[in-house]
């Protein structure tokens, strides 16, 4: 078949090699290997990574946004030798809830409405992962996308305590309340924008459905309980706060991560209270995954 | 060796039987799987691959059961579905490379399955170019990489030339060809049209209903009785060759037509041939005449034939059973 050409012609450049088909005979890592896989595509793609510039611009734009202000509380606690920083390593997450409700309600709907919509799901189960796979890579993906947007800029916070030569047992300890607290925020957010976004294929609908679900809830409870404070009926200022999520997060970590309420009054449950406010948070975890796991159980080829 | 073996496989929906105690057996190749829509297809695929358990009767595929070894089938079994499943804000090699991944495969060799499956299913420099941009052809092309990427023993293909103009499905079952006789890969492909069928595969299963219809070779499909078409020149003892040697074949009481309808009609000479004997006679009559030999080809019959042939059975079915209830 080849055409062999004179040998003064034939430099090593000018040849042409068709290999035809090899096969593959190298390992196949299996099932945890590809849903390892799918993690970390998910993951780097909740930051735009390895995706088109345009969808990289948001997500980036809100680490940086987050990170900001961290660094200049930093910078006026280093050059004004403050004795602390201006702002609890609990309550920044509080502070900036509106950015961190807007990356989950951008990047929720990303993660799996574009799955379903360009129905790439059938796919994913023609390969060796199962349902079961497919949501814990999708959910645990979003949740570290989530800790790293607020866990950066408490490194940053702590970072610069350290460097301001604050307390550094004190320091240490308040960073370490404040990636806990954060933490079980990535993983109730990530749930929640999850189950609306899985919901559709649309990508529009499932970020206004996540918006609207973060902002009413919020939205209904603090302004019920700034009517309740009004009322002096504190009792019910910390029951109402079971109703959102970002008052769930503020409620756990008032009563058992010594950080200030951001309630009205700072009246934060108290630690019985908070028992019921950490079931609660576990219980909508514990929710939402299953949630996820029914809702693809029927989605599958 | 069996590559796929189902046995009395039945899947019943809450208002729909998909299948209808399926038993067939298809070795290494090609095989066609043929239905009209809502024949099954689309169900026996979903159970083979493991996804959807049988309501009765088991099904084995590379010898590992489905009910059982979904996991392990799925690593060894491609898949391209019949709808659109491509992201199109991504590039085709960045898909593909994902999909070998979630297939197991190390991210080093993912990349270079993806270069070489990329070549070999004919995409070449837009292959770096978002999804999204491409034409219908090109999508066909890149969902066979990604269920060809992992170097699978068994393909399913799912109507792999739907929406395609008529070269795309040419190229395209060109490729389906390829796949077994270069890459070694076993094909499954379903089709609701038998012509392309007929000339990809070497076996073909034919269901209606969720129950089976016929499975055989192509080649028993269409060769119980051969069409031959012949063709000669003209010379000038024999101004009109083609008459001079349908006389002679008369004379040795064979009968010809001119097939008329077709193309060529009065050119070509259609005879049939019984037996090897028949082509000798035809190679020796041209010869004494000193004409030349065009064309000598075989006329298909053609698959669509046998649904004809499925429906007369039934209409007999049918009359023996009035014949019996009177």
């Amino acid at each position: 078949m080849a055409v062999e050409q004179s040998p003064a012609r034939t430099g090593e450049q000018t040849r042409i090699h068709n290999i035809g088909y090899r096969n593959y005979d190298g390992p196949r890592l299996g099932r945890a290997y590809a849903r390892r896989s799918l993690y970390s595509q998910s993951l780097r793609g909740a930051y735009g990574l390895g995706r088109s510039v345009k969808s990289k611009v948001l997500p980036m734009l809100l680490f940086v946004v987050m990170c900001v202000p961290a660094a200049i509380m930093v910078a006026v606690a280093v050059a004004t030798k403050a004795k602390d920083l201006p702002v609890d390593y609990t309550q920044y997450a509080i502070f900036l809830q509106a950015v961190i409700g807007l990356y989950v309600a951008s990047q929720a709907p990303q993660s799996v409405s574009r799955d379903l919509r360009f129905k790439t799901v059938p796919l994913y189960f023609s390969r060796p992962i199962e349902t079961a796979d497919y949501v814990r890579a999708k959910y645990a993906s979003l949740a570290s996308a989530m800790f790293i947007l607020t866990a950066a800029p408490l490194v940053v916070l702590y970072v610069g305590a350290l460097l301001a030569k604050l307390d550094f047992a004190d320091q240490t300890k308040g960073f370490a309340q404040g990636l806990l607290s954060v933490a079980l925020l990535s993983l109730l957010f990530a749930g929640i924008g999850l189950v609306i976004s899985a919901v559709t294929p649309r990508r529009g609908f499932g970020i206004a459905a996540v918006i609207a679900t973060l902002t009413i809830s919020y939205g209904a409870v603090s302004t019920v309980q700034a009517i309740a404070f009004d009322q002096n009926s504190t009792d019910a200022i910390a029951w109402l706060g079971l109703f959102s999520p970002i008052t769930l997060i503020d409620g756990v970590q008032t009563a058992f991560l010594g950080a200030t309420s951001s309630f009205p009054g700072e009246v934060g449950p108290s630690s019985g209270e908070g028992v019921v406010y950490l079931l609660v948070v576990l219980g909508l975890i514990a929710g939402c995954y299953g949630l996820l796991m029914r809702r693809y159980r029927k989605v599958g080829l | 060796m069996t590559v796929i073996a189902t046995e009395s496989l039945s899947k019943r929906f809450p208002r729909v039987t998909a299948l209808d105690r399926l038993s067939v057996d298809v070795g290494p190749g090609v095989t066609g799987l043929v239905g009209a829509n809502g024949a099954g297809k689309s169900t026996l695929i979903k159970i083979l691959l493991g996804l959807s358990p049988a309501t009765e009767g088991r099904a084995e595929v590379l010898g590992l059961d489905v009910a059982t070894k979904g996991g392990d089938i799925r690593e060894r079994v491609g898949y391209m579905p019949e709808h659109d499943c491509l992201p199109p804000d991504v590039s085709a090699t960045e898909f593909v490379v994902h999909m070998a991944r979630m297939s197991g495969l190390p991210p080093a060799a993912a990349r270079e399955r993806t270069a070489d499956t990329l070549r070999h299913v004919g995409l070449y420099e837009e292959r770096y170019r978002p999804i999204g941009g491409y034409s219908t052809g090109m999508k066909q092309r890149v969902k066979l990489a990604q269920a060809l990427v992992h170097d699978p023993q068994l393909v399913f293909l799912d109507e792999p030339t739907n929406g395609l103009d008529p070269v795309g499905r040419d190229e395209m079952l060109g490729l389906i060809r390829r796949i077994h006789t270069d890459f070694g890969i076993s094909v499954l492909v379903t089709s609701h049209l038998l012509g392309e069928l007929e000339r990809t595969c070497d076996h073909v299963v034919v269901i209606d209903g969720g129950k089976l219809l016929r499975s055989s070779s192509t080649t028993d499909f269409t060769q119980t009785t051969t069409t031959l078409a012949i063709e000669v020149t003209d010379t000038d003892d024999h101004p009109d060759g083609t008459r001079a040697v349908r006389e002679v074949l008369h004379a040795r009481g064979i009968d010809t037509h001119d097939g008329s309808g077709l193309p060529g009609a009065g050119h070509i000479l259609l005879l049939t041939a019984d037996g090897e004997e028949t082509y000798d006679l035809v190679r020796d009559i041209v010869a004494d005449l000193g004409l030349g030999l065009v064309r000598m080809e075989q006329r298909r019959h053609h698959i669509s034939e046998v649904f004809k042939d499925a429906d007369d059975a039934r209409d007999e079915e049918r009359k023996e059973a009035v014949g019996h209830g009177g």
